[in-house]
């Protein structure tokens, strides 16, 4: 029997989040946690070998037979490197937020907060969860899995929030579970459908394709698209964002924003497209219009938003529409760019929160107009927010452009006036970046704001700031490392609707 | 007229007459045992007939003795197993918490002397001297073998009989609290007098339904819908009169107005005992008459039913939204959770492949899950006190995430499973009975019920949301309670998990039994 290398992946990150629970790690908790995260990505960087050495690494085990529903993990191009972005994200952030219990103390001493330990096991866990979500083959898999991401993420932003973190942890476990529940709708309709269609109910999501959608299909695609869209903000259920962002921790908005985020645009593509191909195709002009109006919408919030981390937050609702623009255009080309851009946002967002997560730390607030002239004290500092920040308006040469080309392009490749529209959200993006990084970076330094932030970033921090740019600027500079993975996927998607594909050949790029 | 001796199945109602014997020896032992003795007699008698009768039961069906019994009185058919199961294990457990007394500084969480006037010179008396009565035990016993019968019971009048042997003890034992005896009282007065109602109403649903098919069995009456010469209207006011009885046991809207002052008023253990064992055979109880009696009539029931459903989960969430304390709050849930398993009950959902569970067995299965989680928060709450007593108040939990990460964690989780949040057994039991009742072709009432849910899942929230980030309330401690409370906890929160990952194996058990025999 070969090693279950799925399993094992996603399981090392939980065993370690409950070997940090015992009394025996009290002291050296975070490095164990470290320890772990770092396994796990040793195991996923194996596993893509694996993968592109040709292993088949599905496994499926019958689970809840009562049910027809299997533990079956496989990766494809998406999958895989949604894992990759997760296992690499997770000790970038740990190692961020090393000390994050001494300075929430520090902040606010007389209350009594959780310790670092509890904060290294939830995002463990929360690790572990997202990673067997990105590897379910299976409808009832996913969505348990899908539902279990909420808590460990629920008490991030609960346990290490600012003031009114309380407030955000329950308005995002809200919305959370009102996409779960409306989720659970369809879950329970594909049982009765799988069951009506194929004499024996399966969630089994290779079995599912081969079903008839049946009369049903539409409610049950309309179901599932709404939680997708609710995790994957989209306007107008954006609205959990901003508040989520602006109360937890940079390290926590990271791993939200640029990982637990994108099981929405993954679910669309995993769930939605395959299982219902033309339910969704009849629902592409309505999630084209929903994509450009979040396109401008949050180009235009952060443009006008006083608070860094709501900013990042609207930037985030501004790119997931260009995600869901990719999807919902249908070509092989978008659709790649698409995927492509789920990785690249992961790593960019995360870059721009940990680096503003620096000036907030040093700073003492969120406000933009708190801020001005920091450039002076820390020049590596805002060149870092400024990199961050370029890669966030998709500037040639960071790996944001190539996804963000490739989605127009095939946007313009189906329906060309939908491309303009979008374009113009790249114009907003330059105009919130730049308008952001001249009021907080340029301008006259305060000296009591000059005291406040004091040195500029330390080793630590700088390495965490390189190493995240230096992603960006590799996948920018050579995207075809991700894209040989992703286009094979891509194009399968698009297969499936049936749909004349007007850009087949990604050559030449 | 010659009357035919009565045959009598001793060994197959075994699991039934152990429990009356013991409640019956119960009763001596309370009169002649030294008053020393007498609480572990109690206990130990208590829980040793309850597992013998669970060897029995197994006995029996193993054996495969299934079928009428006691001249059709009784039907022992696969429901009747799983729920004799359920409340005798139910029963068992709940049974432990009663005999918690460390937490008490030694005494149990009932009145010395229920029969004295609160705050008399009798009562004060009475704890002065520690004469403390133990009549507990015995009417619990009294209670599940009534509940045992009431759920299998295969003809009408054996059922009131039954409902009445169930109901009486509870009556008394809601009045029996250690601590705020009026309050407690005042719930088993309104508690008797709104039982007593109901059971009215039954008895003359049972005459209607006599009237209209010439039986009180439930077969015979199966046979005569539609070939009666009698006015249909007896028929159709003898299912709503029965009804109103034996939904006001399940406690669903509208006869749902003693839920919360009793849950509240009766002690914290018997609320939990009550909470499962009550809900458990009512429902089980109701499935019966109007699955193999009423089946075929069930066009003139299921829409009835359904309307009450949503009338009961939007009464059931949106009033424990608004409250303050915890019994309360959970005695809403209760109700909420009883709107739930109904939208199984009016999907009816029968012709299922082998392996798969129909609505009962959903409904088992619900209960089952429920059951497991309730007896553990009602003994969690047991645990957290102040100097009154119990700490029920929603501001007293503040902050107990601090205070006691293990036991505040433990309770978080059962919430999580009453919500129905994936990996509890609360969620399967919720995809199940859902499922079912979509299956049934109720998709819309499926559907609404997805939608309670969640407003369900932010009145658990709000108590996880206190425990866990806001500030402790310093007056309040966890006390320390003995293994008979934490044996429960432990079972009950274990069973949750398991039921939530590897529910197959209770689902195999159910799909088995889960059909009435007639």
């Amino acid at each position: 029997m070969t090693l279950p290398w799925l399993t094992v992946l996603g399981l090392i990150p939980i065993v370690g989040a409950l070997l940090l629970c015992l009394p025996v790690f009290k002291h050296v908790g975070k490095v164990v946690g470290l320890a772990f995260s770092l396994l796990t990505f040793g195991v996923g960087s194996c596993v893509t070998v694996l993968y592109l050495g040709g292993l088949n690494l599905n496994e499926q085990i019958s689970w809840m037979p009562a049910f027809g529903t299997y533990w079956a993990l496989a990766v494809d191009g998406m999958g895989l490197l949604l894992v990759l972005l997760t296992a690499t994200l997770v000790p970038v952030v740990l190692i961020a937020e090393w000390n994050i219990a001494e300075r929430i103390q520090q902040a606010n001493p007389e209350a009594k907060r959780w310790d670092g330990r509890a904060f290294f096991a939830l995002v463990l866990l929360l690790e572990g969860l997202c990673l067997f979500v990105f590897m379910a083959q299976d409808v009832l898999l996913f969505y348990l899995l899908f539902e279990a991401t909420l808590l460990p993420m629920y008490f991030l932003i609960g346990g290490f929030g600012g003031s009114r973190r309380s407030y955000a942890a329950t308005k995002f476990l809200l919305f959370g579970l009102v996409g779960g529940l409306i989720m659970l709708v369809s879950v329970i309709g594909v049982y009765v459908w799988s069951e009506t269609e194929a004499g024996n109910p399966t969630y089994l999501i290779s079995e599912l394709t081969k079903l008839d959608t049946g009369a049903t299909g539409s409610l049950l695609m309309i179901c599932f698209l709404v939680a997708f869209i609710l995790k994957a903000p989209m306007v107008p259920v954006h609205v959990w964002l901003p508040t989520t962002a602006e109360e937890a921790t940079p390290g926590t908005s990271a791993l939200l924003v640029g990982i637990m985020d994108k099981m929405g645009t993954f679910g669309m593509i995993k769930i939605c497209l395959a299982l219902f191909p033309q339910e969704s195709i009849n629902a592409a002009p309505v999630m084209i219009t929903l994509a450009l109006i979040s396109i401008l919408y949050g180009g235009l919030a952060a443009v006008s938003s006083p608070n860094l981390l709501r900013l990042v937050a609207y930037t985030s609702v501004s790119h997931f529409g260009f995600m869901v623009l990719g999807i919902y255009t249908f070509t092989s080309v978008g659709m790649s760019g698409s995927i492509f851009y789920m990785v690249n946002h992961g790593f960019s967002t995360a870059a721009l929160f940990l680096a503003l997560g620096y000036l907030i730390k040093r700073g003492g607030s969120a406000k933009i107009a708190d801020y001005g002239g920091v450039q002076k004290v820390a020049p590596v500092m805002a060149g870092v927010v400024l990199v961050a920040g370029l890669s966030a308006l998709a500037l040639p040469g960071m790996s944001s452009f190539v996804s963000e080309f490739m989605v127009l392009a095939g946007a313009w490749s189906r329906i060309p006036w939908v491309a303009i529209i979008a374009a113009l959200g790249m114009v907003l993006a330059a105009v919130y970046v730049l308008r952001m990084y001249q009021r907080v970076m340029t301008g006259s330094l305060e000296s009591e704001l000059a005291t406040k932030i004091g040195v500029d970033l330390d080793l630590k921090e700088r390495l965490i700031a390189g190493f995240l740019i230096l992603v960006i600027l590799v996948l920018g500079f050579v995207p075809n490392l991700a894209l040989g993975i992703i286009e094979p996927t891509a194009v399968n998607i698009v297969g499936v609707l049936g749909l004349s594909d007007p850009m087949p050949q990604l050559g030449g790029k | 007229m010659t009357i035919p001796d009565p045959v009598f199945e001793w060994l197959e109602l075994s699991p039934v007459l152990v429990v009356f014997v013991a409640a019956c020896l119960g009763v001596i032992i309370e009169a002649v045992v030294p008053r020393k003795a007498r609480f572990y007699c109690q206990l130990v008698l208590a829980e040793i007939s309850l597992l013998s009768s669970v060897g029995f039961l197994v006995f029996n069906g193993v054996r495969g003795a299934w079928g009428p019994l006691a001249m059709k009185a009784v039907m022992l058919d696969g429901p009747a197993f799983v729920a004799w199961l359920a409340l005798l294990v139910f029963g068992f457990l709940a049974l432990l918490v009663f005999a918690e007394r460390k937490i008490n500084a030694g005494a149990t969480a009932f009145a010395a002397l229920a029969s004295a006037v609160p705050g008399s010179a009798t009562e004060s008396e009475a704890i002065a001297q520690r004469r403390e009565h133990t009549e507990i035990f015995p009417l619990a016993l009294f209670s599940i073998a009534g509940m045992m019968v009431f759920v299998a019971a295969n003809d009408l009048l054996t059922m009131f009989i039954a409902l009445e042997v169930m109901s009486l003890p509870l009556y008394l034992m809601s009045g029996m609290a250690r601590s705020r005896r009026i309050l407690s009282q005042e719930a088993a007065l309104k508690y008797f007098l709104l039982g007593a109602f109901a059971s009215a109403f039954f008895l003359f649903g049972i005459a209607l339904l006599y009237g209209y098919s010439g039986s009180f069995n439930l077969a015979r009456i199966a046979d005569s819908l539609g070939f009666s010469t009698m006015n249909r209207g007896l028929l159709l006011c003898g299912i709503g009169l029965m009804a109103v009885g034996l939904l006001f046991k399940a406690g669903v809207v509208p006869f749902q107005f003693w839920v919360p002052d009793v849950y509240t008023g009766a002690p914290t253990p018997v609320t939990g005992f009550m909470a499962i064992c009550t809900k458990l055979a009512a429902v089980v109880g109701l499935a019966r008459v109007f699955y193999v009696a009423l089946g075929a009539e069930r066009w003139s029931w299921q829409t009835l039913f359904a309307v009450l459903a949503i009338a009961t989960m939007l009464v059931g969430v949106i009033l424990a939204l608004t409250q303050t304390d915890l019994k309360r709050l959970l005695a809403y849930s209760a109700i909420s959770h009883a709107g739930f398993i109904l939208t199984a009950v009016v999907g009816a959902y029968q012709n299922v492949a082998a392996g798969r569970v129909n609505a009962f067995g959903s409904i088992i299965f619900y209960l089952i899950a429920y059951g497991f989680g309730i007896i553990a928060a009602f003994a969690i709450i047991t645990t957290v006190r102040d100097e009154g007593g119990e700490a029920t108040r929603l501001q007293s939990w503040n902050g107990l995430g601090r205070k006691n990460p293990l036991l505040a964690g433990v309770f978080a989780f059962l919430l999580l499973s009453f919500a129905g949040i994936p990996l509890t057994g609360g969620f399967i039991g919720k995809w199940e009975v859902f499922a079912s009742a979509w299956a049934g072709g109720f998709w819309w009432l499926a559907i609404t019920a997805v939608g309670f849910s969640l407003v369900a899942a932010y009145v658990y929230i709000k108590v996880i949301m206190a425990m866990f980030f806001e500030e402790p309330d310093e007056t309040v401690v966890v006390g320390k309670a003995s293994l008979f409370t934490w044996i429960p906890v432990a079972i009950g929160a274990l069973a949750t998990l398991y039921l939530g990952i590897f529910p197959e194996h209770l689902m195999e058990l159910v799909s088995n039994l889960q059909i009435f025999l007639r």
